[in-house]
């Protein structure tokens, strides 16, 4: 009798677990499944826009053929100045937190707040840019939408820096240190040195980051029908032109959208893919 | 050779030269000590600027509506009258279905690749969940409109009217007509974009809990689903938690995905399947087109409001996070 009641249970233990199990599985194939969805749909809609033209011509007007040469170039250009703002800041940040002050207070709350700014919505980030540059210069611009880009990408490179900093033995810093060498000197030659690679592979995460960034953009760099190389002017970008396409009821327009998406999903996940492999090839000595 | 040797004579530096090298080293490095120290505080300024710049541009709409902002369910640039909960709403309902489902399934993932999945396929399969997050949201937005929104607009929304159609309550959530786009639309987009988050947090998290407490439990004879359910999951609350809310940090202010399916009207209705609007979704659609400093100050407080609810959410999930790495610390 108690014999029976103790299989009962374990066989309900072990049904429990198969449920759990199975589910987690179903989980698993659930997320899979969307990720597969989503790229098969963005080759198949997008492959078939993709010729010389969308390289070479410019976005065209409503119910014409034309191309994505200008917002491929005003996002590369954006991006090369967001970096170019962004990453200085994020690096000696985020040297101050793992050298200078690595157990001081102002490390502990930069550090927290670093990490809200990181998941902060772009959109506000895009508000803040407007009002300190646009408002105030009383037109959307290049420029503007390039701080609004850096400042995503500053807390994404300051973490990284710090983490990887952190990562380098103290017996460098130390064996440097003891032939009379200054701490600026010790950070620049040997901590830069061997953490190299964690601080590019944060830089590759920034630009990944925010080459498919659209909110920060709709009110600062806003969007550009012509070519343009004047920072002082509205720019197009990728991100914006898809946004607008997509939603325009002109069948060209939208092809040219699926296949901006097909192009920028495939810059993305190939810098983030790189990032990964750069980041598990990294040797620290 | 040898003479070329002999005949430089090793140069002694003198006292002189030697104060001066110093000197320059320590000048280096208080000069690098302070740009890196003004470069962390710049992070600071950032944050304090956003906030303040805020507060700043929506001043005007504090003054003209006061706490009836909040309360105020009208949204007409033609008379200026605005009010903010229909956003506020949107936003809740949207995260708290993205919570609703992304949550579970997280989990069920993140259990999958800590404890089930065979070793071997387990980078390839984490990577690709990862890889959910570097999708641009844009590419989620136009996604769910071209391909997700008439799907479900044609074969799921009209059987779940269908199914929830006598019972009292559940027939007024998912009252018609199925318009593909909406509120629901918008949550479960962004239970997709929240899974990899999550997973990853929690996955890290799992791997704070001590091997000895498992392979107890597992010694006792505790079945796979009873090592997780009262050894790995209760060790690792807070820090689940912490990645629950870091998503929900980002539902909440998630804005080009949810902007393309939301439907962008500023109303409640008892049907999560109408269209509605978020707080994001608003600004992205209507920012630009804003005419008049009232209509540009409101869009701004409603900003400024969904500054406020992130940051507090965030927050928690930092400190939450923040006692899970001191506890795997120790």
């Amino acid at each position: 009798m108690a014999a029976a009641v103790a299989d009962a249970r374990y066989s309900r233990r072990r049904r429990t677990n198969f449920v759990a199990t199975a589910l987690s599985i179903g989980a698993a194939g659930f997320g899979l499944t969307w990720l597969l969805l989503i790229l098969v749909v963005l080759v198949v809609k997008g492959v078939g826009g993709l010729n010389l033209a969308v390289f070479t011509e410019m976005t065209p007007p409503p119910g014409a053929a034309g191309g994505l040469l200008n917002p491929i170039v005003g996002s590369l250009i954006l991006t090369a100045l967001a970096v170019a703002f962004g990453t200085p800041l994020g690096i000696l940040a985020g040297t101050y937190m793992a050298e200078y002050g690595r157990y001081s207070k102002l490390t502990m709350v930069v550090r927290f707040i670093n990490d809200i700014l990181l998941s902060a919505p772009s959109i506000v980030i895009g508000l803040f840019v407007y009002e300190i540059m646009v408002a105030r210069m009383g037109h959307f611009s290049a420029w503007a939408g390039a701080v609004a880009l850096a400042i995503l990408v500053i807390p994404v490179v300051v973490r990284t820096t710090e983490d990887m900093l952190l990562l380098v033995p103290n017996t460098l810093r130390e064996a440097s240190t003891a032939l009379g060498v200054p701490r600026w000197l010790v950070i620049r030659d040997v901590a830069y040195r061997a953490a190299r690679a964690g601080i590019t592979t944060g830089v590759l995460l920034a630009i990944a980051r925010i080459t498919g960034e659209t909110a920060p953009l709709l009110f600062t760099a806003l969007n550009n029908q012509f070519f343009s190389w004047n920072l002082n002017a509205p720019m197009a970008s990728l991100p914006v032109v898809i946004f607008q396409f997509a939603l325009s009821p002109y069948s060209e327009w939208q092809q040219l959208a699926w296949t901006g998406a097909l192009l920028i999903t495939a810059a993305v996940l190939g810098l983030s893919i790189l990032a990964r492999m750069l980041a598990s090839k990294k040797v620290l000595p | 050779m040898d003479m070329a040797l002999q005949s430089a004579p090793v140069q002694v530096r003198d006292d002189e030269q030697r104060a001066n090298i110093l000197r320059r080293f320590r000048i280096g490095d208080r000069t690098f000590n302070i740009l890196t120290q003004a470069s962390a505080i710049a992070v600071l300024v950032i944050l304090a600027g956003v906030m303040l710049s805020l507060v700043i541009g929506s001043l005007p709409a504090w003054h003209a509506f006061g706490f009836d902002f909040f309360t105020s369910q009208s949204w007409n640039p033609v008379t200026e009258k605005f009010g903010a909960l229909p956003a506020i709403y949107g936003t809740l309902l949207t995260s708290f279905i993205a919570m609703l489902i992304g949550v579970p399934v997280s989990l069920g993932i993140a259990i999958f690749l800590t404890e089930i999945c065979p070793e071997r396929f387990r980078r390839t399969i984490g990577t690709a969940i990862e890889l959910l997050a570097g999708i641009p949201s844009i590419i989620y937005g136009i996604w769910g409109l071209f391909v997700f929104a008439p799907f479900f607009q044609a074969h799921l929304q009209p059987v779940l009217i269908d199914a929830f159609a006598n019972i009292p309550i559940l027939n007024q959530l998912f009252a018609g007509p199925p318009y593909g786009i909406g509120l629901l639309t918008a949550g479960l987009i962004l239970a997709i974009m929240v899974l990899p988050f999550i997973t990853s947090i929690t996955r890290e998290v799992f791997d704070t809990v001590p091997p000895v407490l498992k392979e107890a439990a597992y010694g006792i004879g505790c079945t796979r689903w009873e090592v997780m359910r009262r050894v790995v999951i209760p060790y690792a609350r807070v820090g689940i938690v912490g990645g629950v809310m870091l998503g929900l940090g980002r539902a909440l202010g998630e804005t080009m995905a949810v902007t393309f399916v939301i439907g962008n009207a500023h109303r409640i209705v008892p049907s999560i399947m109408a269209p509605g609007t978020t707080i994001s979704a608003s600004i992205a659609n209507e920012f630009t087109e804003a005419t008049g400093d009232l209509y540009t100050a409101s869009l701004i407080a409603l900003g400024l409001i969904l500054f406020f609810i992130t940051f507090v959410v965030l927050a928690a999930a930092r400190l939450m996070l923040m006692r899970i790495a001191m506890k795997a610390g120790v």
